[in-house]
């Protein structure tokens, strides 16, 4: 049963999709998908596309067992299918390619290509056998130079990308979800992995395919299905719909109402003196040729999907990461100096603070105290010339802190565990407030916070702008962006793709941007071959 | 206000827990030895902690900050025979001997500091290397012959004839206070605590960890030096096979006192305590005719017990804070 299902992919009864989803559903604390009603035939290329947060990972979690559904049915094949787990779903020849990649660096590609299923007798592996699989898994994707003892540590991104697939296509395969595939190939890889995803569809293998590229969807797509804040919102034939009505279904009718954004708050009369100016700055693999103009109090936020270089940015430009090109320049000498910061040290010193988007592993000492916590940047002068700390002044600072951001606690010295996500961020934004910087980045400030703790983080972010601070705030939630910030950039692809006033909004605009260097057919890459397309997320320790 | 209140009865429960653990040795090698509850076995105990004490000073340090040190041993070594050989060789008199002892462990230190925070290789791979090193140096120093030095360093060693204990011991307390005063109330120990908790946050605050963990490195060092010069005051002798495994002691005192392997957790006191108890094992055990294997492997146990019972004790200790804040605010509602 087992090789008759999975392996061969042979279309069914005819008329039988491969897969059904009769009104999937799906909540977390908030529902992320409502009532999908989708299929998939065998045999077919079906392409998956939405903003961030739209529901597309999630649907394919479930469809790949990661994540139980929380209504509806699937069907496979005409039959009830509810998997378990990932097993479940790969006994029935499902299989997930993710964004992340999921190989082991120092084991070999052909231990990497057989991990799981080694064919090991009685313990032993057979490397003859080993490497025999892994050359003719590697060669369906054009890949038959690697040698299979390499280790995948040695491997470009996108070559490793590929060993990925591979590792995937080469076990019996009825189903296959790939993740933004080639986020990290270079042209003639891209060639090559559309070949053999065509050699698989011939078989019957259909394939769930998410991208942000309109042009690959268009060439190698049978169909499209649009999502849009977890309603499936239209299914047609890929050659049916052009990029701006994509566009147009991803955004939905409700252009966000920038009046009431604006209402809220008091025009600038006079003009605003500009504090920070980025100058063409560009970090190989995440960003290039970004250039904007920070002013004094103003918010400006930095929109794009998910991926698209912002905290990259962000971080280039605090010197938490190395840039490669360009600079800033700031206020402090009339902007003679195009400079870029070596440190984040350099950067505090200069006048910014970065409120960073991993807050546990990046941000706060979670087994330190409250107050200790709320120092750490202002430890510098919080001792004597003998290095003795000043405890009473750190505790009237700690403790006029909370008051002032509304952290809800019980004694100072609680440990960071101790509090809510949303006390935690406070925390961290805190420790900034109390460095007194003009500039403040704020990275997804609201990710992983209550909604009452992010209504009161926004509030704060406003309130630091019309107390004269410049700051930038990095979000994927559209609504956070216009109701935060004065005027929005969009990154698309590491580039800047237009900016927005959020006066008057127009949210398709919006999207249209987020997309538009991920879809224009000259495949403008990064500069630094095939290693370096993928933006790769706080890589400062992985690059290769 | 409940900050305040809260504060002053907060009692250091670890520091209860190790003395508890250190008198109930006591009581039960006094009772199982007719020797040990005596005025020879304390004297001896003295003289044999203070290299030890300073030594698992610095490596408090260096596992707070989530490093290792494993060349104290060698270290110690090399910083004793450097002064063997200046005295007995060169002539030198003893104060400027001990000043180079210590530059030598201050330099060996920053090595392991700078090359492990300069370029973010483990410190274990560094100090195990300075292991080596230092050790190698202590035999090419003294051509591997051990030097004798008598009277010369008595005043190290030998009990002072107003507290009837050595000028060793009375320093190593000394180093104890300081350290657990730099550690609690300076800055520095501030800085030490924070990258040892989360030392990328540091970064990202706009503090350079670098100075500090380089500081960290040299202190410990020093005071492998410092320890070296007891070891000479306490062998009258400075022998280049001194302190083999030593490294290995003291990381077990600093375990013991409940310094976390994993940074930013830990107590200079405790690892004294710690350092107690090993040596009235060890002294206890002895007396009682335990055989040399018999040590090692309760030695052991006791380490694998001290670090399952710090596993425990975390959340006992979360239960009462729960338990003492409800009562402060029934208190405060009465």
């Amino acid at each position: 049963m087992y090789a008759s299902h999975a392996d061969s992919g042979s279309p069914g009864a005819a008329g039988v999709p491969l897969l059904v989803t009769q009104a999937i559903a799906k909540s977390f604390a908030v529902p992320v998908l409502k009532a999908i009603d989708f299929t998939l035939q065998h045999g077919e290329v079906h392409a998956l596309m939405g903003s961030n947060g739209a529901g597309k990972s999630t649907l394919c979690n479930i469809i790949a067992g990661v994540l139980p559904a929380s209504g509806g049915n699937l069907e496979l094949r005409g039959q009830r299918f509810q998997p378990a787990g990932i097993r479940d779903a790969e006994a029935q020849g499902i299989r997930m390619v993710m964004q992340e990649l999921n190989l082991f660096p120092t084991l070999s590609i052909a231990e990497n290509l057989a991990f799981g299923e080694f064919g090991a007798r009685a313990g032993i592996l057979s490397h003859g056998r080993l490497h025999a699989r892994a050359r003719a898994a590697l060669a369906t994707l054009g890949l038959e130079d690697l040698d299979p003892e390499m280790p995948v540590s040695r491997l470009g991104v996108g070559q490793q990308q590929l060993v990925e697939i591979a590792r995937v296509i080469s076990r019996p395969l009825s189903l296959l979800i790939l993740d933004e595939p080639t986020a990290a190939l270079t042209d003639p890889q891209i060639e090559r992995l559309f070949t053999s995803l065509r050699k698989l569809t011939a078989r019957g293998v259909g394939i769930l395919y998410i991208s942000h590229r309109m042009d690959e969807i268009r060439r190698i797509a049978d169909r499209v299905s649009v999502l849009r804040d977890g309603h499936l919102v239209a299914t047609a034939p890929s050659g049916a719909l052009d990029s701006d009505q994509i566009i147009t279904l991803m955004a939905g009718e409700k252009a966000v109402d920038g009046s009431t954004t604006t209402q809220r708050r008091t025009p600038r009369t006079e003009p605003a003196s500009p504090v920070l100016k980025v100058e063409q700055l560009g970090r190989r693999g995440a960003f290039s040729d970004i250039s904007f103009t920070l002013h004094a109090g103003e918010v400006l936020g930095i929109g794009g999907l998910i991926g698209a270089g912002r905290s990259e940015l962000l971080r280039g430009i605090f010197g938490a990461d190395r840039v490669d090109s360009g600079g800033i320049r700031l206020a402090a000498d009339q902007f003679a100096r195009l400079r870029r910061m070596r440190s984040p040290q350099e950067a505090v010193r200069a006048g910014l603070g970065l409120v960073v988007e991993d807050r546990k592993s990046q941000g706060l000492l979670l087994q330190a105290s409250i107050a200790h916590n709320l120092s750490l940047a202002r430890l510098p002068d919080l001792h004597s010339r003998l290095g003795m700390m000043d405890t009473a002044r750190e505790t009237e600072l700690a403790a006029t802190m909370c008051r002032s951001l509304d952290i809800n606690y019980r004694a100072l010295d609680q440990t960071l565990w101790e509090l809510s996500g949303g006390n935690q961020q406070k925390v961290l934004i805190g420790r900034w407030l109390l460095k007194a910087l003009p500039i403040l980045l704020f990275d997804e400030p609201g990710r992983g916070v209550d909604a009452r703790a992010k209504a009161r983080i926004q509030l704060l972010v406003r309130e630091l702008a019309a107390a004269g601070k410049a700051v930038v705030v990095v979000s994927s939630e559209t609504e956070e962006l216009s109701a935060l910030a004065d005027r929005i950039l969009v990154l698309s692809n590491g580039r800047v793709a237009g900016e927005f006033a959020t006066g008057n909004f127009d949210e398709s605009a919006f999207l249209s941007a987020c997309f538009r260097f991920y879809s224009d057919g000259t495949q403008d890459r990064h500069p630094g071959g095939e290693s370096s397309g993928k933006p790769a997320r706080h890589d400062r320790k992985t690059t290769p | 206000m409940t900050t305040h209140s809260l504060r002053r009865i907060r009692l250091p429960w670890n520091s209860l827990g190790l003395i508890a653990v250190l008198c109930a040795l006591v009581l039960l090698f006094s009772l199982l030895s007719d020797y040990f509850f005596s005025a020879g076995t304390f004297r001896s105990l003295a003289n044999q902690i203070p290299t030890l004490t300073v030594i698992a000073v610095g490596m408090t340090y260096v596992l707070l900050i989530a490093g290792i040190d494993l060349s104290v041993g060698s270290v110690m070594a090399l910083a004793g025979a450097v002064t063997g050989v200046l005295m007995v060789d060169l002539q030198w008199p003893l104060l400027p001997a001990i000043v180079a002892a210590l530059a030598a462990g201050l330099a060996c230190g920053s090595v392991n500091g700078f090359i492990s925070a300069r370029w973010s290789i483990p410190s274990f791979v560094v100090t195990l290397g300075m292991l080596e090193i230092a050790r190698g140096g202590a035999y090419l120093t003294t051509n591997s012959e051990t030097r004798y030095l008598g009277d010369a360093v008595a005043i190290i060693g030998d009990p002072l004839a107003g507290p009837g204990v050595s000028a060793a011991l009375l320093f190593a307390v000394a180093v104890v206070a300081v350290g657990q005063f730099v550690l609690v109330k300076t800055v520095f120990g501030r800085y030490m605590v924070a990258i040892g908790t989360n030392e990328e946050a540091v970064r990202l605050s706009g503090i350079n960890p670098l100075p500090w963990k380089i500081a960290v490195f040299a202190l410990a060092g020093l005071l492998a030096g410092l320890g070296g010069i007891f070891q000479l005051g306490y062998l009258q002798s400075a022998d280049p096979n001194a302190g083999i495994g030593l490294e290995l002691s003291a990381i077990a005192a600093v375990v013991i006192g409940g310094t976390s392997l994993s940074g930013g957790r830990g107590s200079v006191v405790n690892s004294f305590l710690g350092v107690l108890i090993i040596a009235v094992m060890e002294t206890g055990l002895a007396q009682l005719g335990v055989s040399e294997p018999g040590k090692r492997i309760i030695t052991g146990s006791v380490i694998i017990l001290a670090v399952l019972f710090d596993q425990f004790r975390e959340p006992l200790g979360r239960r009462f804070t729960r338990w003492r804040s409800a009562a402060g605010s029934a208190q405060e509602a009465a």
